[in-house]
């Protein structure tokens, strides 16, 4: 069976939906942070897939996916140090309790 | 590899090794002249400041991914003198007794962002225009829990954080269609192989534009502001409204000059247009509603991102120079308020509006200095903030189509607007009478000091024409940075 360049891409696309589908509903700020996750590294794949099959000759893509990895593991070692503070304060990571600062 | 190309970035050079001086403070100096590392910084910071005026180094470098220009030079000097008065208002608020113990960190990571976002200023390639970005945005969720004793300091940073990531992940996604559609990262590569609108082009403009349009708090992207810029510390929250603002402003212009140039009218024209017709609006209908001072700064601050945005849609060298200048003017201005704030606050712990009832019976020099910042993000003649709007619109107009005229009109109604909300708080502050009003506030000197920057900044830019004058000639050499509009 030939693997083409769709078949890699739809995949890619509906995890990036379903990471904002995640972030749009979850509760809990560890889920969010992995809905962040999936859409992250369903641009990673993006990258892969148009360098293998599009330009094979190159490897910017690939670069760019080693550099979007460090960059997606400093957000979440970042945003769970965040989500860690917030816990000290109200011992809870549903996100509908922290909701003092509106309007 | 060739080491010379470093000398194509002195002003980064210069920012590093500011930083690591800081640092090394930081980690070796005993405990007892740890007090005196705010000021360090501070005057170490302002002597760079002052070199990198010298304008030196112009040229590409790591295969042309870095680009240093006479305009990315100006830009850089622009927000070196705003983050120059941000460390000043500083001084005093990181030698509290409850922040001293992490003063040092609040100094690295305001100069390792701004260091991101040189980068982004200069950046030629989406890799590093990526890591500029992240660079800039990230550091700054870690500010704004600075505040360790006030919960909405934790709520802000967590509201801020999940933003960005998003954000990013939608920018990033967009870059990687156009990867798919040009097979380059570079934004000259990018222009000449991308010249025919498609819809997968589309996305991937609208994805881009979404992605750096949270950054800047352009509209249908802003809901994370209000509350990021209300609970972070009024230090972080002025480099966020002020610096991170018009950098991003800057760099938004570059990728969508650069980029995609070449598919101006047929794209991103009137995306671009009806965003600045909301954020103009938007921002200015909310902000008349706020009682604390910081959220109304906050709208206020969206609905003048609306404004930088003029000069980008106006697709020319005047543009260009408009939208530094109003930059230049908006650091003046928005950092005038936000000192005032600052000392009242840290005096006081007061930040709504009806706390400023009477403020000129006890302070006169507080309250004089804010009306001057209202009067100038207002747009009142003689201060800064009216030349600014003034060749912001004739920048925009210049681009000539009758759609453009329609969008510097509504602009311009939503100036009037503005003026009700700048208004209330020069209201509150001279004709409300209040028996218990803020005492009189005895400010730091490098408070003071700060506070006399932006006034005379206020009141004198906008006298001194030969400032606009010198933006314009150091962009009219660029003529050819714009591509031809398709």
């Amino acid at each position: 069976m030939n693997l083409t360049l769709l078949m890699y891409l739809i995949p890619s696309i509906i995890m990036f939906g379903c990471g904002v589908y995640g972030f749009l509903t979850r509760k809990n700020m560890i889920a969010i942070m992995i809905s962040l996750e999936l859409m992250l590294n369903s641009v990673d794949i993006n990258f892969v897939v148009f360098n293998r099959f599009l330009f094979p000759g190159q490897f910017e893509g690939m670069f760019f996916t080693l550099f979007a990895i460090a960059i997606a593991a400093a957000e979440t070692a970042l945003a769970l140090a965040i989500i860690i503070n917030v816990f000290r304060a109200i011992k809870n990571v549903d996100i509908n309790q922290i909701n003092k600062l509106k309007f | 590899m060739d080491y010379s190309q470093f000398l194509m970035m002195p002003q980064e050079i210069g920012l590093l090794l500011v930083f690591l001086l800081v640092f090394l403070y930081d980690t070796f100096m005993p405990q007892r002249s740890q007090r005196m590392l705010p000021l360090f910084t501070t005057i170490l910071f302002a002597i760079y400041t002052v070199l990198a005026f010298i304008p030196m180094g112009f040229g590409e470098a790591f295969g042309a991914m870095f680009e240093s220009t006479p305009a990315t030079w100006v830009m850089k000097n622009v927000l070196n003198v705003g983050v120059f008065i941000v460390l000043l208002q500083a001084v005093k608020w990181t030698n509290d007794d409850f922040v001293s113990v992490r003063r040092g960190e609040f100094y690295e990571l305001i100069l390792l962002t701004l260091f991101g976002m040189f980068l982004m200023i200069s950046s030629r390639h989406f890799l590093l225009f990526v890591i500029g970005l992240e660079t800039a945005s990230l550091p700054i969720a870690a500010l704004a829990a600075f505040e360790k004793r006030y919960y909405e300091s934790r709520e802000a940073a967590a509201k801020y954080v999940f933003t960005a990531i998003f954000s990013s992940a939608i920018f990033m996604l967009g870059i990687s269609f156009v990867y798919g559609l040009a097979g380059t990262l570079y934004f000259n590569d990018i222009a000449m192989a991308v010249t025919t609108a498609n819809p997968l082009l589309i996305v991937a403009v609208a994805f881009v534009i979404a992605g750096v349009g949270y950054k800047l708090s352009l509209v249908p992207f802003h809901q994370w502001t209000a509350d990021v810029y209300q609970g972070a510390p009024t230090a972080v929250t002025s480099y966020l409204s002020v610096i991170s603002k018009g950098a991003a402003a800057f760099a938004f212009l570059v990728i969508l000059v650069q980029a995609f140039g070449s598919i101006y009218s047929q794209v991103w024209e009137w995306m671009l247009y009806a965003i600045i017709v909301l954020t103009i609006t938007i921002g200015n209908l909310f902000a008349m509603r706020q009682r604390n001072l910081k959220r109304f700064l906050a709208y206020s601050s969206i609905s003048q991102a609306g404004y930088i945005m003029l000069g980008v849609i106006a697709y020319s060298t005047v543009g260009m120079a408009s939208m530094m200048y109003y930059v230049l003017v908006y650091i003046f201005s928005n950092l005038a308020a936000f000192g005032v704030i600052a000392v009242i606050e840290r005096a006081t712990g007061k930040v709504t509006m009806d706390d400023y009832n009477g403020l000129f019976r006890t302070n006169p020099w507080l309250a004089f200095t804010m009306m001057l910042a209202m009067f100038s993000l207002g747009g009142i003649p003689p201060f800064a903030g009216f030349f600014s709007k003034f060749f912001i619109f004739m920048g925009a107009a210049n681009q000539g189509t009758v759609a453009i005229y329609v969008l510097v009109f509504i602009a311009l109604v939503n100036t009037i607007i503005s003026l009700y909300y700048y208004l209330l708080v020069v209201k509150a502050m001279f004709i409300r009478q209040d028996d218990c009003a803020v005492p009189y506030i005895d400010s730091h000197w490098t408070e003071e000091l700060g506070l006399t920057i932006c006034v005379m900044g206020i009141i004198a830019v906008g006298l001194a024409s030969g400032i606009y004058a010198f933006l314009n000639q150091t962009t009219a050499s660029m003529a050819s940075f714009f591509p031809a509009i398709g």
